[in-house]
């Protein structure tokens, strides 16, 4: 048994009044969840604080919650991780992951190991009703519902079964896995940024179709994802839901599979994501760093070795981007303009480049698509990699590559 | 006055089912879970779902399977009907996008379970309720034109009209606290099992037998009542499910000393003998001090390809590494048994239905009986389907040809007043409502377990008795309308508490041993004497007890060894 006090962002719809937090003391085994933290809480203190929950075995998917700030499962997170995670948080950078914005309610306030408290607060990107328990039917739902979430198989159904390939079922196995929770979407940064987004759950749904051969309705599902202004090209690709996925679905990944799926189907990515990523893919394999100057000719016109000879789009792409790349030197998140004339970029020292292609040559070798259900833990791959001498941070490059980008 | 013509209470895969199922019939359907339907305690359901589909199988064996699974207490009819409907209803859900494991050929492939002569569960993966009950989910969606949902709306009394029929229902919008009657011409409940009775259990926190209290309240006959099942894989203190799908892949169960003594209690089927044999052989090597220090024997993994454990067992290496610290394929992991399933329930026939006209159950609520003495691995998924479709028919064609019945507004008036009490209630004028569940959860599981006798039965029934005279002084601190979880809780625990009697009094009454009921002060079967079911009804002095026969077809009891 160990003390922990938890910070809980609370809200009483009919108090009106607005948001406050409250601290609690609880005792428990650090195995124990966060959630076993909260209902504690409940059980002995405080009848009123309100949390969905049923299973506790992170299958039914109702404790979504942010976690000292990560969107995950409170079931899923054992309490004394979440206590390392804030003490790390606040040696890293000085202050706690408690905010100190809102009145603080409680006993927690006034004693010593409040000083840095587990932070609970509700999901984000969806209204918050009471407590830790928030509208999803807006936010979540109406999306699922978006995607035309059932089978769309084409006329009368075989006598037995439909005989498809093994591989097939195990591969949309993955998204099936998704158990609604809305951590994905919690966490999503494109939606904080495009509330219609339809965002990373319902589109790894969407690829529970596009990806299942039973369904006959492929091209359509497609069509409209990617027709859709906020729709698969929406993503920002910023691994945020893959984080958040309790089950090991990788919401972006099936995104990814399903603008993969689009550019089969012959349509055109608005974004030009596929060239974008691919400019990255190719300046970091001939020099190491990213090459800003490079970058725009490299995703609007790819193709012409060395020369500029941008299509109409492309033309109009790269003026587009004239006001985008004028802040960012501005701001200094891009380098300074006497950098960005070709060819002034500098090479990484000694044999670092070399080190940089034996990541590339390790991610072609490793072309596979990266489903849990059919490769299994990290923990595998890992051994004979390690003797190689490549870390495991090598992973989101073969990810990629193998998505086919 | 929302109506439709057939209400569904419960919306985990029977209620889905029966919903579907009515819909098809034409007439109108409403579906209400104090929970959103995905979160239904389905989910849980890992290991996959039995059929005879594979050539060269049977529903003859499947039934036989069954019957010797249930200790000879499952009613052959209903057994027949199961498994004869059993290949369909795959087939069936296979056409609606369950994602099924295939083999080599493309074709629906199998695994192996506990207490079956073949090879002959479907599944997906580890996840297979919850696989199914989100493509039953998605139809639920699609047909939402003729299906209404009421989704976390909670539901405390059934309404009966004059005659005694059942026509409606009393709820409370979780959202906002506001309290409807809903009229019906046929009911059905759904509501999943009782486990919260118990702690520690597999069953999630909202297992807390609402649907077997209510229709007992309203006067149904409940039945089998004393037979709990203890599953043999889970987690030492916290209850969590590991998958008998292990055992079917092959994983052992180890003592300390790193026997593997299922060779003493089931020499054939080792591992795979039926689950009541296997939580009695654990529990007995726990208490002869033969098991770890913490009352846990080890299941052992490890022996079982590392490909095949990513593939068909991903979601207990999950488990074993978030909830118990073990890389189950490097290491045993500690088990023991633990409450998991509520064979007996609402008493119904094959249709669904109860004593009470326009009253249905199906899955772990009723009591068809299927499952008799003791349920076998996955067919708890197939029973859901099977008589939740049968009773959402059935309950629709009631609803065709009866008409709305007059219906009184009284049993909402009695339901508000309960509430207004409850509400009422000032802190500290009692106990909380969660020290009560705890004394009740951990009685039960001390005295009414794996091994049980009448002076421990007595001393539970006693304890219970007491608790629901202290669950009427007890308090709540939330007084608001939205989302009071803690009324909620009060008015489930009052559920809990009419569960554990009705357990207690048919676990006393049943002088023999059977099945998951094991009275060491009766230690042998005695099909003489108790080859029956004990019936339950509510009286205001407690629940009287009645017997009814057992139906036997084709398969004449006999001795039961694995």
């Amino acid at each position: 048994m160990a003390e922990y006090t938890i910070k809980v962002r609370r809200f009483q719809p009919e108090s009106g009044e607005g948001p406050y937090w409250e601290q609690f003391n609880v005792d428990l085994d650090p195995s124990l969840s966060v959630l076993d933290g909260l209902l504690q809480a409940k059980d002995k203190e405080d009848g009123s604080l309100a949390v969905r929950c049923s299973c506790r075995a992170a299958i039914c998917g109702s404790c979504g919650m942010k976690v000292n700030g990560q969107s995950t499962l409170g079931c899923k997170t054992q309490i004394g991780e979440a206590q390392e995670q804030a003490d790390k948080m606040k040696a890293a950078t000085g202050v706690s992951a408690a905010e100190a914005d809102s009145p603080i309610r409680g006993e927690g306030s006034d004693l010593g190991s409040a000083d840095n408290p587990i932070v609970i607060e509700p999901m984000g990107n969806m209204p918050v009703i009471k407590d830790l328990i928030t509208d999803m039917e807006s936010t979540h739902w109406t999306k699922i519902r978006r995607v035309t979430p059932w089978l769309l198989p084409h006329g009368e159904p075989p006598e037995r079964e439909y005989v498809v390939d093994p591989e097939s079922m195990i591969d949309i196995t993955q998204s099936m896995a998704c158990i609604q929770c809305g951590a994905c979407v919690s966490s999503c940064l494109s939606m904080e940024a495009d509330p219609g987004f339809i965002g990373p759950a319902a589109l790894a749904k969407a690829y529970r179709f596009v990806g299942d051969p039973r369904d006959a309705e492929t091209e359509e599902r497609l069509h409209d994802l990617a027709e859709d202004p906020h729709g698969i090209y929406d993503c920002t690709h910023c691994f945020s839901c893959i984080d958040a996925c309790p089950k090991g679905v990788a919401p972006m990944d099936q995104i990814m599979r399903l603008r993969r799926r689009a550019g089969e189907e012959g349509i055109e990515d608005p974004n030009s994501g596929h060239d974008h990523e691919m400019a990255f893919v190719k300046i970091i394999e001939k020099k190491g760093t990213l090459d800003e100057s490079l970058l725009l000719q490299e995703s609007f016109a790819p193709g012409v070795k060395g020369k500029l000879k941008p299509s109409k789009r492309a033309i109009k792409e790269m003026l587009g981007s004239i006001p985008t790349a004028i802040r960012g030197i501005k701001t200094g998140k891009m380098r300074s303009l006497p950098k960005l004339i070709p060819g002034v970029h500098h090479k990484l020292p000694g044999g670092a480049q070399d080190d940089v292609q034996a990541i590339y040559r390790h991610a072609e070798t490793h072309n596979e698509e990266f489903n849990l259900y059919i490769k299994g833990e990290e923990g595998e791959l890992a051994e004979d990699d390690v003797e190689k001498g490549i870390e495991r941070s090598t992973e989101p490059a073969g990810q990629e590559a193998s998505n086919g980008q | 006055m929302p109506s439709h013509d057939v209400l569904v209470i419960g919306a985990g895969l029977a209620g889905q089912r029966a919903a579907l199922a009515a819909a098809e019939e034409g007439v109108s359907v409403g579906i209400i879970s104090k929970v959103h339907p995905v979160r239904s305690h389905s989910n849980a359901a890992q290991g996959g779902i039995n059929a005879a589909l594979n050539p060269g199988d049977s529903w003859e064996s499947h039934a036989f399977d069954t019957i010797k699974g249930s200790d000879y207490l499952g009613d052959q009819d209903a057994v027949e009907v199961m498994t004869r409907e059993a290949p369909e209803e795959i087939l069936h859900l296979e056409h609606l996008g369950v994602t099924f494991h295939r083999n080599e050929e493309g074709k629906l492939g199998t695994r192996a379970f506990g207490g079956a002569s073949a090879a002959r569960t479907y599944y997906v993966a580890d996840i297979t309720g919850q696989a199914i009950m989100h493509v039953l989910y998605e139809q639920l969606m699609k047909y939402s034109e003729q299906i209404a949902r009421y989704e976390e709306w909670f539901c405390s009394s059934l309404a009966l009209d004059e005659n005694g029929e059942c026509c409606g229902v009393v709820t409370r919008n979780v959202a906002d606290g506001s309290m409807e009657l809903f009229q019906a011409k046929s009911v059905i409940l759904a509501t999943g099992g009782n486990g919260q009775v118990w702690r520690p259990t597999t069953n999630a926190l909202i297992c807390t037998g609402d649907g077997i209290a209510m229709a007992y309240r309203a006067g149904a006959k409940l039945m089998d009542m004393e037979m709990i099942q203890y599953h043999p894989t889970t987690l030492a203190g916290k209850g969590f499910l590991i998958t008998e799908g292990a055992r079917g892949e092959g994983a052992h169960l180890l003592n300390a000393n790193g026997e593997r003594f299922m060779e003493k209690y089931a020499p054939n089927k080792m591992e795979l003998a039926s689950r009541d044999v296997v939580s009695r052989a654990e529990q007995t090597e726990i208490n002869e001090g033969r098991g770890f220090p913490d009352g846990t024997v080890a299941l052992d993994i490890t022996v079982v390809p590392k490909k095949r454990v990513h593939e068909a067992l991903r979601e207990i290496v999950l488990v074993g590494r978030d909830f118990a610290g073990v890389d189950i394929t490097r290491e045993p992991i500690h088990i023991k048994p633990g409450n998991h399933y509520t064979m007996g329930g609402v008493k119904t026939d094959i249709d669904g239905r109860t004593d009470i006209p326009g009253l249905y159950s199906a899955g772990e609520t009723a009591c068809v009986s299927v499952h008799g003495g003791n349920r076998l691995g996955a067919n708890s998924l197939l029973d859901t389907l099977i008589f939740g479709k049968r009773s959402g028919r059935d309950a629709a064609a009631r609803a065709k040809r009866t008409d709305y019945a007059r219906i009184s507004k009284q049993v909402l008036e009695d339901e508000e007043n309960l509430v207004a009490d409850l509400m009422s209630r000032e802190k500290g004028s009692g106990r909380r409502i969660s020290e009560i569940k705890l004394e009740l959860g951990q009685t039960m599981d001390g005295k009414v377990a794996v091994f049980r006798d009448e002076a421990g039965i007595q001393e539970a029934l006693e304890i219970v008795k007491r608790l629901k005279e202290e669950a009427k002084t007890a308090y709540i601190d939330d007084h608001g309308s939205v989302f009071n979880q803690d009324l909620i809780a009060a008015i489930e625990l009052g559920y809990m508490l009419d569960n554990a009697e009705c357990t207690c009094v048919a676990a006393l009454e049943r002088k023999e041993s059977r099945g998951a009921q094991y009275r060491t002060d009766y230690p042998e079967r005695n099909d003489e004497e108790w080859l029956k079911h004990i019936d339950l009804e509510r009286t205001d002095d407690g629940p009287e007890l009645s017997y009814s026969e057992v139906t036997i077809t084709q398969w004449e009891p006999q001795e039961r060894t694995y």
